[in-house]
């Protein structure tokens, strides 16, 4: 993989703190933008990306040559219509897009490998507000995620109530159960188990942790769909054979298609920026940041929020969307919530979905 | 956001009439939002919606409204006591799984609680009842007894003796028939509707 140039990159000028006590030197976050700033700045919608998404929301990736992650809801027009709106994302701090990450060069000249500084999502949110503070924006409009992108916005909220007038969280959660950190670790395990990975330190190798990070994607892949949807689009047919090979080759239709999402996935994805963000992710827990009590994470926040679930989104079920709304009202802070109808689980985020659209686009007017 | 352009319901329109400017207001069963909205931008009331049927949900929350999809029977438990000045459950009390336990959570989380209901000891209905000899199907209560909503038949007097039973004061009371408000003598018989406002 080749780090993509992004088209615009903000230098830090400072060094970036960190919740480990750490501190990130040279720091440098990639970002996207899209859509007219208005002369007042009051237009702004902060997008913040999922595990292995990034900041091409809606333009085309550099590498797989695919449009944006979420092109169906922002551009001219659309739920995150940019005629009104100014759209910015941004890579988070541990990603490999651009943004400073474990591939990215240490102050010696060589790649930070391991030793780069385990960081949270309130780390990542504090490279986005030091972007958003590059660019004098003292606040958005809105800020808007799904899955890890969710967690970012709640954690913006929580900890710079200051910086986002609306809050719109999307299949997500305010901190990971045992379930979620369970299934990172089996995909943690596989990179780390792949000779290739070298405790890390394979840049300068002509061999990457591709079989690894293959693996750990396929098992991540599985908890973002249902088995409702798998089964409808595969069910137990067969890829290009008429009979099972006794052998071990993807005689099935959803195994060759979760070969194919492994491999796809390396050729964009560092295995290391895998590794830290699923760590940064599995020690999210809001209400601990926050002495043990989620609403005291929202207390005198004067944004307005808005949930939404989706019912076959196994990976962060709505009830997890609820304990949020919860406490949102426990604070008393202006919440809306709706578990939407969806049949591929915890993928519906991004796929095509009316009611979805109407709901972003009607929280956002 | 602008108030809805189309009247209120007569109950609603009672009960908004009545609830303070700048009060914390929670709306259950709260449909479209038309209450929440007309309160939002007449007296700056902040108003909470909780709705079950999506579609409304959802186009409260594309008013702007703050609406929490969910279920009165389970999920008033979530919200502190007193947290609102006014709990509001308009035509929604006859639907609930227990309309008793609804009111004793209606005024926990609300210092004050409006409720509204079609009357079922309405002349017509009892009209119906006596010589149809079957379910009546009325203006207030529009659908045939299989499809309704309407799961627990109240009229007047035993809201008045539910209230009674749990120690909840009548402020007040509204009554109407033909989208007309009328007076309370012989309510039990003449109103099509009524609406309370609660206390504990």
């Amino acid at each position: 993989m080749n780090a993509a140039a992004p088209s615009k990159v903000y230098q830090l000028p400072q060094p970036l703190p960190l919740d480990s006590g750490q501190a990130l030197e040279g720091a440098q976050v990639a970002y996207e933008a899209y859509g007219e700033l208005a002369a007042d700045r009051s237009n702004v919608v902060l997008v913040c990306h999922a595990l292995t998404g990034d900041q091409y929301v809606a333009s085309t990736h550099p590498i797989t040559g695919k449009p944006g992650w979420w092109d169906r809801m922002v551009g001219p027009g659309k739920p995150i219509d940019t005629n009104r709106f100014h759209v910015i994302c941004a890579n988070v701090i541990g990603s490999c897009m651009g943004s400073t990450g474990p591939a990215s060069e240490a102050l010696d000249g060589k790649p930070f490998a391991m030793r780069f500084p385990v960081i949270t999502v309130r780390d990542m949110v504090r490279g986005t507000v030091a972007l958003l503070d590059g660019l004098g924006i003292e606040r958005v409009h809105t800020v808007v995620g799904g899955s890890m992108g969710g967690m970012q916005a709640l954690s913006l909220a929580a900890n710079w109530p200051d910086r986002a007038e609306r809050v719109l969280v999307i299949a997500s959660t305010a901190r990971h159960s045992a379930q979620n950190i369970a299934f990172h670790e089996v995909g943690r395990q596989a990179i780390m188990a792949d000779p290739a990975w070298a405790d890390g330190d394979y840049y300068a190798r002509g061999t990457r942790p591709d079989n690894g990070l293959a693996v750990a994607r396929m098992a991540a892949h599985i908890t973002y769909l249902s088995e409702e949807g798998l089964t409808e689009k595969f069910g137990r047919r067969l890829q290009d054979r008429e009979a099972k090979s006794f052998g071990f080759d993807a005689d099935f239709q959803v195994e060759s298609y979760l070969r194919y999402q492994g491999s796809g996935f390396t050729r964009r994805f560092d295995a290391n920026s895998y590794l830290y963000i699923t760590r940064a992710m599995d020690y999210f827990d809001l209400a601990e940041e926050h002495g043990g009590r989620l609403a005291n994470a929202f207390e005198g926040s004067e944004a307005r929020f808005c949930l939404v679930s989706f019912d076959s989104d196994w990976l962060y079920p709505t009830a997890e969307s609820r304990h949020i709304v919860h406490a949102l009202n426990a604070a008393g802070a202006k919440v809306s919530f709706v578990e939407l109808s969806a049949p591929h689980g915890h993928d519906s985020f991004l796929l095509e979905h009316e009611q979805l659209d109407r709901v972003v686009k009607g929280f956002l007017e | 956001m602008s108030p809805s352009k189309s009247k209120l319901r007569p109950d609603l329109a009672a009960i908004a009439a009545h609830v303070a400017p700048g009060s914390r207001v929670l709306d259950i069963g709260c449909g479209d939002g038309a209450l929440m909205a007309e309160l939002q931008a007449r007296s700056q009331v902040d108003a909470r919606g909780m709705e079950l049927d999506l579609e409304m949900v959802e186009r409260c929350v594309a008013r702007g409204l703050s609406v929490v999809q969910g279920d009165a029977n389970t999920d008033l438990a979530d919200y502190p006591d007193k947290a609102f000045d006014y709990a509001i459950l308009s035509q929604t009390l006859q639907t609930a799984t227990r309309p008793d336990l609804m009111l004793d959570e209606l005024l926990r989380v609300g210092r004050r609680a409006f409720v509204s209901f079609p009357n079922f000891a309405h002349w017509r209905t009892r009209a119906a009842l006596m010589f149809g000899g079957r379910m009546p199907v009325t203006r207030a209560l529009p659908v045939t007894w299989y499809e309704t909503q309407n799961i627990h038949h109240v009229t007047v007097e035993d809201f008045r003796e539910l209230a009674r039973a749990k120690g909840a004061n009548i402020e007040r009371a509204w009554f109407f028939a033909n989208e007309k408000e009328i007076s309370a003598p012989a309510a039990n018989w003449r109103a099509e509707f009524a609406v309370f406002q609660l206390s504990r």
